[in-house]
């Protein structure tokens, strides 16, 4: 993809609470048109940066530039917003909560035409408390599209949903994507990612501790492939073997370049063989490589 | 089941004693209150009857009538301003001590009725007087005061819950995600929710007004106005309340310290002529008091423009000063 100029730059960007420090001078620039994904364990910080590129969370110190300018009017009139969690306003129906929001805007979409992106047409007259977890998040996503926004920020969009509807969901951004929209968002799910991400940052610690595109950054931190071995058929003596070994929950992986020299070191060292599986290094991998398996509190 | 409620209830505790500002509000109120209390209804026991004496000097007149406990004797300079009072029965009774004795009463009144009782048994030669021009039923006078009291509590209610929980439920951080802006938002709802007061208003007043056969003394148009700036400046004060808080109980104590003395003092149930000076500067400060009078100036006594136009200007100021400090404190989301 063509390198175009950033539609927003983030300059160290420090948020400090009374006890802790929830981002620690954060700076990227996001090109325009492209899906910029923000990871992380929980707590990492992904929110608060978020949340303050969206305008809505002072900084402590830094700044958030959209066009060169500062946070302004302009931001807010072109920025679409789709919060972790949304209450809207009780007693409306969908068509109601959209033309809310479109009211809310000097210019953007017609309703009918945010509906119809949205898959929502035949929602229009329910209410919008009685939607299921999908139809709430894609009359969301409606509300952040109403204003035809230049930039759309999506903090964990499917979080919760069943995999249909994250699914299509995915497929409502790719949709977005393809009209041109750059889009900042939120997830902890890889697979999300790595479909819809032209370049990641991954955060930890209010820190950004990788940056770059999905591809370029898994070939930086991993090799070709990788094995996996059930835990109980791994021998305690082959760990002593010139591998690299991750531990995950129930299995051993093992990471190479080298296949067959991998392999041949296995059998010598007399690792049963028959349950091993052999895929390519995913996002998933490189997200526990970097943030480590221990649960975050 | 006692191990499930106790689970609840100490749960319940701590999110209570963890809620600081209504912890802090919980406990200073009853203090406020005893102390707000001890100044209104303290000192020695209170008059039942109200009676004007014509005149200046109030003790310049030795007729036993003066004698009796639990009457309180106040000063009237004139009798036009004595009959006025008799009849919006903000006194119970007008005495004319100079010569035989004179006195008016609204016959209307059941305080004036005994009260009158008092005076022949105390002077049988007591002569009454007719009470010139239409005297003002109770229930006319305090028609006013209803209308307002109702408007009262649907502004301040009405508006400080639901920006509460339009904030608890984070639709209002949305809204700020948007070109939206808190003057922008806060002036909607006052508008939303004038549009519902008036409606409710008009409906009470022309319902109520059927049932006891009232006619306002002056023009409809200038008590619409009045209900308009009135309820403007009580819904921008529920506002106010409601700009900065996400608790529940915080904003509804709040809200209730305000309306208690506003409903007590503000003249809804009866006039605090006769009250001491502070209580009458506290009860002026109240939109409520504002409204009420000029409501009763307009209703009773056929007021115009000129007269109110004192009350319309501060119930005005005060809509813009609820309102100027409702949006410098609001804040869209919970912290």
């Amino acid at each position: 993809m063509p390198e175009s100029a950033p539609i927003l730059e983030v300059h160290n960007l420090v948020k400090q609470y009374p006890s802790v420090s929830a981002v620690d001078g954060v700076s990227f620039a996001v090109p325009e048109g492209t899906c910029f994904g923000l990871l992380g364990p929980n707590g990492a910080g992904k929110t608060t940066t978020i949340e303050i590129m969206e305008g809505i969370l002072p900084p402590t110190s830094g700044e958030v530039r959209y066009r060169g300018e500062r946070l302004g009017a302009r931001f807010r009139e072109q920025a679409g917003i789709l919060f972790q969690k949304t209450a809207l306003q009780d007693f409306l129906t969908v068509r109601q909560s959209v033309a809310l929001f479109r009211g809310l805007y000097e210019r953007g979409l017609d309703v009918d035409e945010v509906l119809a992106a949205c898959a929502l047409e035949k929602l229009a007259k329910r209410d919008n408390r009685k939607l299921s977890g999908g139809q709430q998040q894609r009359l969301l996503l409606a509300i952040a599209l109403v204003n035809d926004p230049k930039v759309l920020f999506l903090d964990e969009p499917t979080t919760g949903l069943d995999p249909q509807a994250r699914r299509n969901f995915w497929e409502l951004v790719e949709s977005i994507k393809a009209r041109r929209k750059t889009i900042i968002l939120t997830t902890h799910y890889m697979e999300e990612a790595q479909l819809l991400c032209d370049e990641i940052a991954i955060m930890d610690g209010g820190r950004i501790i990788a940056q770059g595109a999905p591809q370029k950054l898994l070939r930086e931190h991993f090799a070709e492939v990788l094995l996996e071995l059930p835990r109980q058929e791994f021998p305690e003596a082959a760990r002593r073997l010139p591998l690299k070994l991750i531990d995950a929950s129930d299995r051993i992986e093992i990471s190479t370049d080298d296949l067959d020299g991998t392999l041949r070191t296995l059998m010598e060292a007399h690792v049963p063989l028959q349950n091993l599986r052999i895929r390519p290094a995913n996002l998933e991998d490189l997200f526990l490589d970097l943030t480590g398996k221990d649960l975050r509190t | 089941m006692i191990r499930r409620l106790l689970a609840v209830w100490h749960a319940r505790n701590l999110e209570f004693v963890r809620d600081r500002p209504t912890l802090l509000f919980t406990l200073l109120l009853p203090v406020g209150v005893v102390i707000g209390m001890g100044f209104i209804f303290g000192g020695p026991p209170r008059p039942l009857f109200k009676v004007g004496v014509l005149g200046t000097d109030v003790s310049a007149h030795a007729n036993p009538f003066r004698a009796e406990r639990y009457t309180q004797f106040v000063a009237v300079e004139d009798e036009a301003t004595g009959l006025s009072e008799v009849t919006h029965q903000e006194i119970d009774l007008l005495v004319d001590f100079d010569g035989g004795v004179r006195y008016w009463v609204n016959t209307d009144s059941p305080k004036g009725y005994i009260v009158e009782k008092l005076l022949i048994a105390a002077d049988p030669g007591a002569r009454r007087q007719p009470v010139t021009g239409q005297a003002i039923p109770y229930i006319n006078w305090l028609f006013p005061g209803i209308l307002g009291m109702n408007m009262m509590f649907s502004c301040l209610f009405g508006v400080g819950y639901v920006v509460l929980r339009y904030r608890k439920s984070g639709f209002l951080k949305r809204l700020h995600a948007t070109p939206l802006s808190a003057f922008e938002f806060l002036t909607a709802q006052v508008l939303s929710r004038l549009s519902l007061i008036l409606f409710v208003t008009v409906v009470l007043y022309a319902g109520i007004g059927a049932i006891i056969h009232f006619h306002s003394a002056g023009s409809v148009a200038l008590l619409l106005l009045i209900a308009v700036i009135g309820s403007l400046s009580m819904i921008a004060l529920g506002l106010t309340i409601a700009a900065r808080f996400a608790s529940e109980e915080l904003v509804g104590g709040l809200l209730n310290l305000l309306t208690w003395p506003m409903m007590l003092l503000s003249g809804v149930w009866f006039s605090i002529e006769g009250s001491p000076r502070w209580v009458q500067w506290v009860a002026d400060i109240f939109p409520l008091t504002q409204v009420i009078q000029a409501a009763r100036a307009v209703m009773l006594d056929g007021a115009g423009f000129q007269r109110i136009t004192p009350n319309l200007i501060y119930l005005a100021a005060t809509t813009l000063v609820f309102l100027a400090f409702g949006a410098w404190s609001f804040r869209w989301r919970l912290d």
